[in-house]
């Protein structure tokens, strides 16, 4: 607040939706230079046991016995009719032991499947309120990072380590959020404070709100809670396959695969044919103008100048839409899909 | 916050200048800063028929899309093109390069159902004081 942050509640939670400078600019720091972002609503467990053993490696769709200590997984954790409980990211700290981190706003719900579905003596622990998390992101982020912890300067892309900064010894993993080069820094609660200003006080680093991330996350199509995902979208309509290892048992497998089979709503990307954005309620139409599906996530894209916007094509509708129109009751647009993502020119794997 | 007193408001923060019957109407600084980076100005078409209070255009900020009531009836006679290259001109400049549509004021009488400065001033610190969100938002 001090910055003269636009605060909006988010879950319990007053967030950062934009500093003063405005959402442009802080696209433009992301893109170009380097963000950071206060993201301690995440939510985080903390696991011990065989990952087959102790029944993680049946909650998520990702394998996870081979996964190498020091590397992070996307994966999801799906119900019994193969929708989406939550999207997360499973750190391997040990040979038998596991971070997974999840949405804030599932943190409960999740604890709660966990729980239920782990061994009987697994041990578990919801640790979510303990722990703060930074997001440090853009193609200047290792630099930046590197003046404050010398060893990021090695990690590849979706691995971690435990590095001491400014005198905790913590998770900073390179991971994110934006398509661009970046870290996450798990931090002590309460503690965050002397980390956000040692690395705001680096003049390439830009403090961001919330309110950029998403126009960011957008802009590279990564999924949403809620939006791209729900516990009535399975993470195959979501476009997200490469995510899920049929070759494994997981939950909600068979009915996943049931659905694949039958065929289900469709996910289609698509940029606006002008500076007018797609907005999560807007409606799909066919060229013909007939209403074949719905917007769940839409922004104007700074790096496309356009607008761009993720939706679901529903199931009676088949062939491929290439010219759609989104809208509602007082607008009609015309948009043309297109290939994920967006904005393909990021520095992610930098 | 910037408020040009001989200009005419509404409680949904848009401005009206007249002179010699026409009406020039823009939104306001509080308008402006509270939609944050303008994206996209949906202008209306020129000749179109407006009645008070009743949706003049909408516009876009990257997060979100906003009606724009006129703030008297009448009928539009010049749109300011610039705002389709260049949106940001509202941001930078909400109340005078930034206007967005002229009007020719069918009835002079309805700016009695206006705001003047003064009093649009007072209105924006009750809502500070409420800590109402803005209705355009």
């Amino acid at each position: 607040m001090a910055l003269g942050a636009k605060m909006v509640p988010f879950g319990g939670w007053e967030m950062p939706l934009q500093y003063p400078d405005g959402i442009l600019k802080e696209h433009e720091a992301n893109r170009k230079g380097c963000s950071v972002f206060d993201c301690s609503h995440m939510g985080e467990f903390l696991i011990e046991g065989d990952a087959v053993a102790c029944g993680l490696e049946r909650i998520v769709t990702q394998p996870l016995a081979d996964q190498p200590v020091g590397t992070c997984r996307y994966g999801m954790a799906l119900n019994a009719s193969g929708g989406t409980i939550d999207d997360l990211i499973v750190y391997r700290l040990a040979p038998e032991k596991w971070m997974v981190v999840v949405n804030a706003a599932n943190i409960a719900k999740d604890a709660a499947h966990f729980r239920a579905h782990l061994a009987s003596g697994t041990r578990f622990e919801d640790v979510s309120d303990e722990t703060a998390k930074i997001d440090v992101q853009g193609p200047l982020s290792r630099d930046v990072m590197a003046a404050l912890v010398p060893g990021v300067r090695d990690l590849a892309y979706y691995t971690f380590g435990i590095f001491r900064v400014l005198g905790e010894d913590v998770i900073v993993s390179r991971t994110g959020y934006t398509g661009e080069l970046g870290y996450e820094i798990y931090y002590p609660w309460g503690r965050t404070g002397k980390l956000w200003d040692a690395l705001c006080a680096d003049r390439r680093v830009h403090p961001t709100g919330l309110g950029v991330r998403d126009v960011l996350r957008i802009e590279v199509c990564y999924p949403l809670y809620g939006h791209e995902l729900s516990e009535e979208i399975s993470p195959l309509e979501a476009g997200l396959g490469r995510f899920v290892d049929t070759g494994k048992d997981f939950m909600g497998r068979a009915e996943l695969l049931r659905r694949d089979r039958e065929g289900g709503r469709r996910i289609i990307h698509f940029v606006s044919a002008s500076r007018r954005a797609p907005r999560q309620g807007h409606a799909i139409f066919s060229a013909e103008g007939v209403v074949a599906g719905d917007v769940v996530s839409g922004t104007f894209s700074p790096a496309l100048g356009a607008g761009v916007g993720i939706g679901f094509i529903k199931k009676e509708f088949t062939g491929a839409y290439k010219n759609i129109i989104f809208g509602d009751e007082k607008m009609r647009v015309d948009a043309q899909a297109a290939s994920r993502p967006f904005y393909k020119t990021g520095s992610l794997r930098a | 916050m910037d408020i040009v007193e001989h200009y005419l408001y509404t409680k949904e923060h848009e401005w009206i200048n007249i002179e010699d019957g026409v009406g020039t109407v823009g939104i306001t600084e509080y308008a402006q800063s509270a939609l944050g980076d303008i994206t996209f100005v949906d202008l209306p078409h020129a000749e179109a028929e407006v009645e008070q209070f009743e949706q003049l255009t909408s516009v876009e900020s990257v997060k979100s899309a906003s009606d724009i009531f006129s703030p008297m009836s009448g009928r539009i006679i010049d749109v300011n093109d610039k705002l389709s290259d260049d949106p940001g001109l509202i941001n930078r400049s909400c109340c005078d390069k930034g206007w967005i549509a002229r009007i020719e004021i069918s009835d002079m009488d309805e700016s009695s159902n206006l705001l003047t400065a003064a009093e649009y001033g007072s209105y924006l610190e009750s809502l500070d004081r409420n800590g109402d969100a803005d209705s355009d938002e």
